[in-house]
């Protein structure tokens, strides 16, 4: 085991950035796996009352906004693309561009918190919030559901889609730290493994809400069907 | 049945105290012989074996298999309440026991039975979980909130047996106990004898009117509810095409979560009742409706049964269609 | 112990009894203890911080003992047991023992072992103990105010509309410890797949090893469910929400499939460990390589998988479908098959062997008596007609308590006094330490054997109060725990004695196989190894009397 000359970005542990990197990588991919099982709890309970009480969740679901749950998944599903355009430039050594397409996506990251902030402070604003008093108009409920179904769909809906903006918020700190060792040129073509573990933890936070989209938004156009 | 549990109770004993022993002897015995001294410096290394592997895999298999099938078929002969059961209302709450016999008498933390008569717990909750346990016949169940529970057993000897709360459900939990009685045939009937209190049946049928169940649960097929006469036991097509038997807990379900199974050809209009009724009046609900038999006059409240017949029944939604196809389309 | 350092070529020639350069003494102020990334540094603070909350588990257990000496409950109020059962509960699995054998003898071993200079993460591994320190604080915080008697099930809709005290703070305090969990696990699968030693192929690696890749497997993927369900039922008692409770239409059985996920595997978290620790001192103390090596490791892989899937037993009663119940019983009893393998395949590795008698050995012996009882005692559960009279029964307290503190509390001594010497150079007095071994046996046997009898008779669990014909056997339990307490107490003064007066040991006192016995120094360098080791030999390569080897047929 002989190495050449010890890269400046070589933990003291490891043999060779080869094996740092792979390292890396497989921790990153684990975490991502727990991470699954974290949402999995939740996609569970889903599930198991959806199954129980379809009518109170295509009434919850018909009343939340699809055109914002649309414009927030194009608004994810592009800064995933940012997100991998950023790991791009930094493999290409390209510091200008990582740090503006790291950028770009912190901004849609943001976008995205600011449909979600109205969506929620209207479902608010109307009384939709559990456990507190939890108002939900009548016309609205379709087949059998009742208030306090419905009241089970919403707590569900702020649950995961909190989850999922907390992942988003953590997401934009991690980003903002990336963009700062960037600009500190601690970022090359040679060891990039920080801004390739952060894209797939992004792309992680994308894939749960496309999940989310359909469960949460589009189940209620059964209404119509 | 505690002979029957008892007897699989023992086999594992035997396997568990053969194995414990067994291997413990052999552990002893080899540590003795090998251990180490000037004549038995160096070990004798042996990489292992695959016949003993599989031989070691392939007998606890056998074994376990047998305690397989043996809890199995006990637990099943466990859940199946024979037919000639007699019905007593339980309901839990923090922290004492409610009982309601068949005629109408109540009790609080005792319950007496008769001895050699087969007994059906029907059991709510009116908080958190409780669990039922009669450690001396063998018998247990939780008794959840929200969902109706059931358990049988039949007592063999006459006298005074603990009754214990076994599910962890707050500050008085060890003092949620009480006793039960078992009393010959004839004691008991004496015992129940000159009580004036109300049947669950009969408290069913007027909670049945009174709650306005009656409007829509006609005794034909013209209401807005499924008819429930003849409707326990029988086998019913949801919509969506699933079936479900129309047991106990179907029926409790019905009442309190009526969305949950909606009866093909019905609307999902019916309210919960959740609130509206108690525990324990859900549970007389569900045993009136269980009352009303297509021929109207068995049942184990003949009178109430005929009289009330045309009304028909109760509840929730569900329900439904009994033999005849279902009327109105699907929707 | 002898300290025969016969011909050992592996090691350094001029290896010394006491490695003056090591990583006790690699700096001495706070912040190089507490901000190092050293996997044993961080081993040894993990080592203060569960024998801390050991023995604040042990207190509330003393309180639960007294108060069982007679039937009323003269001793504490009815709020006050509950409490303090939920706090013994909360601390010992939580606290004590999830992280006991993983966080202090797998983060010291787990690198040594496999011929790496730390594990993958550091600053991962020591954020890790930080959350679970800070766990550790809010439940603490939690239990000065007052506690909370919720069980350490936390049951719905019991903890979440009826109980009163902290509960939403230490469900965030069990939240942190989780994700400490987590990574310390993750850390340990991305260390035993990238880091080991060239020459270190998954079939030579020690079973301590393997047990504890199994065990990691287990920490990533259970943990986070039970965070989310925990966190649940958090919010639905905080903000007052419906998820699990009837009276929104939420379902409570949803609650327990969901705590049972992680919570039964979690029980194989604490012994898988343990039987890693066993298969590496039964080897050593025969001088023997482990009868059936792969048989063994495998086995501790199948547990880790099985036990995924053997949730609902614990939840025969509660009126789940019998078809799910047959399915869980079914498997659950599939488990005790490669538990039996394991037991086996350990004492054919006496055969032929030199044996010697040494505490860790002790410690062996004791656990090979106190897990066959407890894991045959788990058979009486799968049995579903049978576990309709022994659920949440004394007998389940019974087997519980024998599987986690004799299974894994015994598996962790024999550990903590093998590798002693690994971790101070020091030895500690041998005669006490086997004293202590032998009372710890005989206490822990009569404090939870009379447990047995109690559930058979239908002593219900969690019971402040209980019947007149149950007392003679608590009164034995009670007597057996003052004796158990007195077994936990020698083993401290030992250790004590060791750091103050120990002699040194040398590098390998055992004259054990292992890159960490054979290739480090006592206690280790800082960077555990002079040069990483080439491993060119299987585990357990001990010599042989005979010529032949047997083969592996």
């Amino acid at each position: 085991m002989s190495h050449g000359h010890k890269s400046e970005f070589l933990a003291h542990h490891f043999e060779d950035l080869e094996q740092q990197k792979e390292s890396a990588a497989l921790g990153m991919w684990l975490f991502l796996c727990t991470e699954v099982l974290f949402f999995g709890g939740l996609f569970c309970c889903y599930a198991y009352y959806k199954y129980r009480f379809f009518d109170a969740f295509i009434s919850g679901s018909h009343h939340l906004d699809i055109k914002l749950g649309l414009l927030n998944t194009a608004v994810l599903i592009t800064s995933s693309l940012t997100m991998a355009l950023a790991v791009h430039a930094a493999q290409k050594g390209a510091r200008g561009r990582t740090s503006l397409m790291l950028l770009l996506t912190i901004a849609l990251a943001g976008v995205f918190l600011v449909v979600k902030y109205f969506e929620w402070s209207t479902k608010f604003h109307h009384g939709i919030i559990p456990g507190h008093n939890f108002q939900f108009p009548a016309e609205d409920l379709y087949g059998g559901a009742t208030v306090k179904t419905v009241e089970i769909f919403y707590s569900l809906y702020y649950c995961m889609s909190g989850l999922h903006g907390i992942h988003v918020i953590l997401g934009i700190v991690v980003i903002g730290w990336l963009w700062w060792i960037n600009q500190k040129g601690r970022i090359t073509p040679e060891y990039n493994v920080p801004v390739e573990m952060v894209g797939l933890y992004w792309h992680f936070v994308d894939i749960i809400w496309i999940f989310l989209f359909p469960l949460l938004y589009l189940l209620g156009l059964h209404v119509h069907g | 049945m505690a002979g029957k549990v008892d007897a699989l109770y023992f086999y594992i004993v035997a396997v568990s105290v053969f194995f414990t022993v067994g291997i413990v002897l052999v552990a002893i015995m080899l540590a003795v012989k090998y251990r180490r001294r000037p004549e038995n410096m160096v070990a004798t290394q042996i990489h292992g074996n695959l016949p003993l592997e599989i031989i070691w895999s392939v007998i606890p298999l056998g074994l376990v298999t047998v305690m397989f099938f043996w809890g199995a078929k006990l637990f099943n002969e466990q859940e199946m309440a024979p037919k000639n059961s007699m019905d007593i209302l339980v309901t839990g709450k923090k922290w004492m026991w409610k009982f309601q016999h068949a005629n109408g008498k109540r009790e609080i933390n005792v319950l007496h039975i008769p001895v050699n008569k087969p007994v059906r717990l029907t059991m709510g909750s009116e908080d958190v979980i409780h669990d039922l346990f009669v450690p001396a016949f063998r018998v247990k169940h939780d008794v959840m909130p929200g969902r109706l529970s059931n358990v049988w057993f039949e007592a063999t000897k006459t006298g005074s047996f603990h009754l214990f709360c076994n599910q962890y459900c707050g500050t008085e939990h060890s003092r949620m106990v009480g006793k039960v009685i078992v009393m010959e045939q004839n004691a008991y009937q004496a015992w129940l004898g000159g009580d004036t209190g109300e049947s669950p049946v009969k408290s069913g049928e007027k909670l049945f009117t009174s709650l306005g169940c009656a409007t829509c649960h006609l005794s034909n097929n013209a209401g807005r509810g499924p008819v429930l006469v003849g409707i326990a036991g029988k086998s019913i097509e949801l919509l969506g095409g699933a079936k479900v038997v129309a047991d106990d807990k179907y029926l409790y379900e019905s009442i309190t979560e009526p969305a949950a199974k909606i009866v093909t050809g019905y609307q999902p209009i019916m309210p919960t009742f959740k609130g509206l009724a108690t525990e324990e009046q859900v549970l007389q609900l569900v045993a009136y409706v269980k009352s009303l038999k297509a021929d109207s006059t068995a049942g184990p409240a003949p009178a109430e049964a005929g009289k009330s017949a045309p009304v028909t029944a109760d509840s929730p939604t569900t329900t439904a269609a009994t033999a005849t196809p279902a009327p109105g389309g699907a929707q | 112990m002898e300290t025969t350092m016969e011909t050992n070529a592996a090691m350094p020639a001029e290896s010394p009894l006491y490695n003056k350069r090591n990583y006790l003494n690699n700096g001495y102020s706070l912040r190089s203890w507490f901000l190092t990334v050293d996997h044993k540094r961080i081993a040894l603070i993990y080592l203060a911080s569960i024998t801390f909350f050991f023995i604040l588990g042990g207190f509330f257990a003393m309180l639960v003992r007294l108060e069982l000496l007679t039937p009323k409950g003269d001793f504490m109020t009815s709020d006050g047991y509950n409490r303090a059962f939920t706090m013994h509960g909360i601390m010992m699995i939580f606290f004590f023992l999830i992280p006991s054998i993983p966080a202090v003898l797998g983060n010291f071993l787990v690198p040594l072992q496999i011929g790496a200079k730390d594990l993958a993460f550091p600053k991962i591994n020591l954020l890790s103990w930080y959350m679970y320190i800070g766990g550790g604080a809010l439940a603490l915080f939690a239990m000065i105010n007052g506690g909370i008697d919720t069980t350490w099930r936390f049951y719905t809709p019991y903890s979440t509309g009826h109980a009163s005290g902290y509960v939403v703070t230490t469900i965030l305090g069990l939240f942190l410890m989780g994700f400490s969990s987590i990574f310390t696990g993750l850390n340990f699968i991305v260390t035993i797949h990238k880091m080991r030693a060239p020459g270190l192929t998954w079939f030579r690696l020690p079973l301590f090893i393997w047990a504890m890749y199994a065990t990691s497997l287990i920490q990533i993927l259970g943990t986070p469910v039970v965070a989310i369900t925990l966190s649940l039922a958090a919010v639905e008692k905080g903000l007052k929400i419906g998820i699990f409770d009837p009276a929104y239409g939420g379902d409570p059985i949803l609650f327990q499939h969901l705590f049972w996920f992680y919570s039964h595997p979690a029980v194989y978290i604490m012994i898988l460990p343990a039987m890693g620790i066993i298969s590496e001192v039964i080897s050593c103390f025969s001088r023997k390589v482990v009868f059936g090596y792969s048989f063994v490791a495998i086995s501790s892989m199948m547990i880790a998988v099985i036990g995924f899937f053997v949730w609902g037993h614990h939840m025969f009663l509660t009126g789940q479908s019998q078809f799910a119940g047959l399915i869980f019983a079914a498997l659950s009893f599939l488990v005790a098959i490669p538990s039996a393998v394991k037991t086996f395949n350990w004492t054919a590795t006496l055969y032929k062997g030199s044996i010697s008698f040494e505490a860790p050995m002790l410690y062996v012996f004791g656990f090979l008596g106190v897990f066959l009882i407890g894991g045959l005692t788990g058979l009486f559960f799968p049995a579903l007609g049978l576990d309709r009279h022994l659920h949440d029964t004394y007998f389940v307290v019974a087997h519980f308590h024998y599987i986690m503190v004799g299974g894994a509390i015994m598996g962790y001594m024999a550990g903590l006094h093998f590798w002693w010497p690994k971790m101070f150079g020091k030895k500690y007095p041998e005669g006490l330490a086997q004293a202590g071994a032998v009372a710890t046996f005989i206490g822990f046997n009569l404090t939870f054997f009379p447990q047995f009898i109690l559930g058979y008779m239908g002593m219900p669990r969690h019971y402040h109060e209980y019947v007149p014909e149950f007392q003679f056997l608590h009164i034995l339990s009670t007597a057996g725990a003052s004796v158990l307490a007195i077994g936990y107490l020698i083993p401290a003064i030992c250790f004590g004695w060791s750091l103050l007066f120990g002699e040194p040991t040398g590098p390998n006192p055992w004259n054990a196989k292992g890159l960490e016995w054979e290739k480090s120094l006592s206690p280790p360098p800082t960077e555990n190894f002079s040069e990483i080791p080439v491993v060119t030999e299987e585990a357990y390569n001990y010599p042989d009397a005979e010529a032949t080897v047997v083969t592996r047929s």
